[in-house]
């Protein structure tokens, strides 16, 4: 049962069909990151009134960490009906998803979906809450 | 020492990889590295399967665990355990590859007090085992989010029952817990069990410590110190298009992660890893037993100049004659 030939045309093949299966499902879509939008008509109204445009949290914060505090602060309101939350730099805000995140980021498509969507992230919070009226500037 | 060494290693190499991200290499450790290790793996693989495949095996040595196809027709054929049809060794190669059929009958020796020697049925290497690769799978598959421009739907599908717990945020999977669990598992057996312990080398324990420091690294940047996953994204997008590019502000857990992997990767074709492709390649496992009804010839036998006794009495018989001896032919 010499057959080197034939076992390695199927690992090549194997392989191809496998590994490759990323490489030619990718051809022909362009490689780009999402970029999010941060132009809606709330968040410009506090560029105007602060100077600058900023998160409850710093962004570097808030892009890696927003889940967790989404569910502190639903834990916080649910359970223990606290919905003051002091940010790192002693500000008080209302802790909301609908209220407080939603108002300015009133544009679930371009801000919430882009990189949830790159990432193939399902989060359930639309499982309970909806979605606001796409509003942009 | 022989615990220790493969640990050192595998600390070394994020040690490494850690020192490489803080002195701005992310350049070689994000785009070199990966590229040669894959480069590497499958050439590596492709040799070792291309030397096994021409390795001749001229005759059948299955291992026969059931009873053998019989011409007396009331004996039953154990049609799996003993195939005699290409379909029999199919099925019982799908069961060795899927679910480990031979390690399921794995047994444990144990000397008593008499002295008494005890056989036993020992499952928890095999359910360790099954637990570990059906979870490593699962996880490299759902990988494939980050491989892909738009994820496909099977993929998500996965991910969802993955997390179908829906504990913590980002949600838990229940694969990293398994693996995590069924490594440790795999590692305590060679140190607690003292015979385990005797037999096993520094090659046994690297790959335990390399895959759960994989898993660790992957575990903390999910979890715990997060990582730039668009970034993330990106780059690996742009390795698999051939146009690399290096986002800034990754983060160097992803790099230790990364370098780790690709550590993984360039050890495969050289270890015990191989098994991978080996499983399919063992003689005893992937032939039809079936000597009895197929003359199987050893291809390089020398061609014997045969004397057959038909040509001897021609040469003889006169002689044989002579000598009063009996002949077949008059």
């Amino acid at each position: 049962m010499k057959n080197a030939g034939t076992i390695v045309i199927v690992v090549v093949v194997g392989f191809v069909a496998f590994f490759g299966f990323p490489f030619y499902y990718n051809i022909g879509k362009a490689n780009e990151a999402p970029k999010l939008k941060f132009d809606t008509p709330a968040i410009l109204e506090w560029e105007k009134v602060n100077g600058k445009k900023e998160c409850v949290e710093p962004k570097e914060f808030m892009r890696g960490e927003h889940m967790q505090m989404l569910n502190q602060w639903r834990d916080s309101v649910v359970r223990n009906a606290d919905r003051v939350y002091v940010n790192s730099q002693g500000r008080s805000f209302t802790m909301s998803f609908q209220n407080t995140c939603m108002n300015c980021h009133s544009n679930k498509k371009d801000f919430c979906d882009k990189c949830h969507n790159y990432l193939g992230v399902k989060p359930y919070c639309w499982g309970c809450h909806i979605a606001p009226k796409e509003k942009q500037s | 020492m022989k615990i220790l060494l493969p640990l050192f290693a595998v600390v070394a190499l994020v040690v490494i990889a850690f020192v490489g991200v803080q002195a701005n290499l992310q350049a070689f450790f994000g785009i070199v590295i990966p590229y040669a290790a894959v480069a590497i793996f499958i050439i590596g693989f492709i040799v070792r399967v291309f030397r096994w495949g021409s390795s001749p095996v001229p005759f059948r040595i299955p291992t026969t665990a059931g009873q053998m196809k019989s011409f007396a027709p009331w004996i039953k054929q154990n049609k799996i355990d003993n195939p005699s049809s290409r379909l029999g060794v199919f099925a019982r190669m799908a069961l060795e590859v899927l679910v480990f059929r031979s390690l399921f009958r794995n047994t444990k020796t144990e000397l008593h007090d008499g002295p008494k020697l005890v056989y036993g049925s020992e499952k928890f290497l095999w359910l360790a085992g099954l637990a570990f690769h059906w979870s490593f799978l699962i996880i490299f598959v759902r990988h494939f989010r980050f491989f892909m421009q738009d994820v496909p739907t099977v993929i998500q599908i996965m991910e969802s029952l993955d997390s179908f717990l829906q504990i913590g945020a980002p949600l838990l999977y229940l694969t990293d817990v398994v693996l995590v669990g069924a490594v440790t598992f795999l590692f305590l057996r060679r140190v607690v069990m003292p015979q385990i312990k005797f037999i096993s080398l520094p090659a046994d324990y690297f790959p335990l410590f390399l895959i759960l420091g994989i898993a660790l690294s992957g575990i903390l940047m999910r979890y715990f110190t997060k990582v730039h996953i668009v970034g993330v994204k990106e780059l690996v997008m742009g390795l698999l298009s051939f146009s690399p590019v290096i986002p800034a502000g990754i983060g160097s857990v992803f790099y230790i992660h990364l370098f780790l992997v690709s550590a993984l990767l360039i050890y495969f074709p050289l270890s015990k890893l191989m098994h991978m492709g080996g499983v399919f390649l063992s003689p005893t496992r992937n032939m039809a037993n079936n000597s009895r009804e197929v003359r199987h010839i050893n291809p390089w036998n020398y061609p014997v100049h045969v004397h057959t006794y038909q040509e001897y009495e021609d040469e003889f018989r006169e002689k044989m004659k002579k000598a009063g001896l009996p002949v077949e032919k008059e």
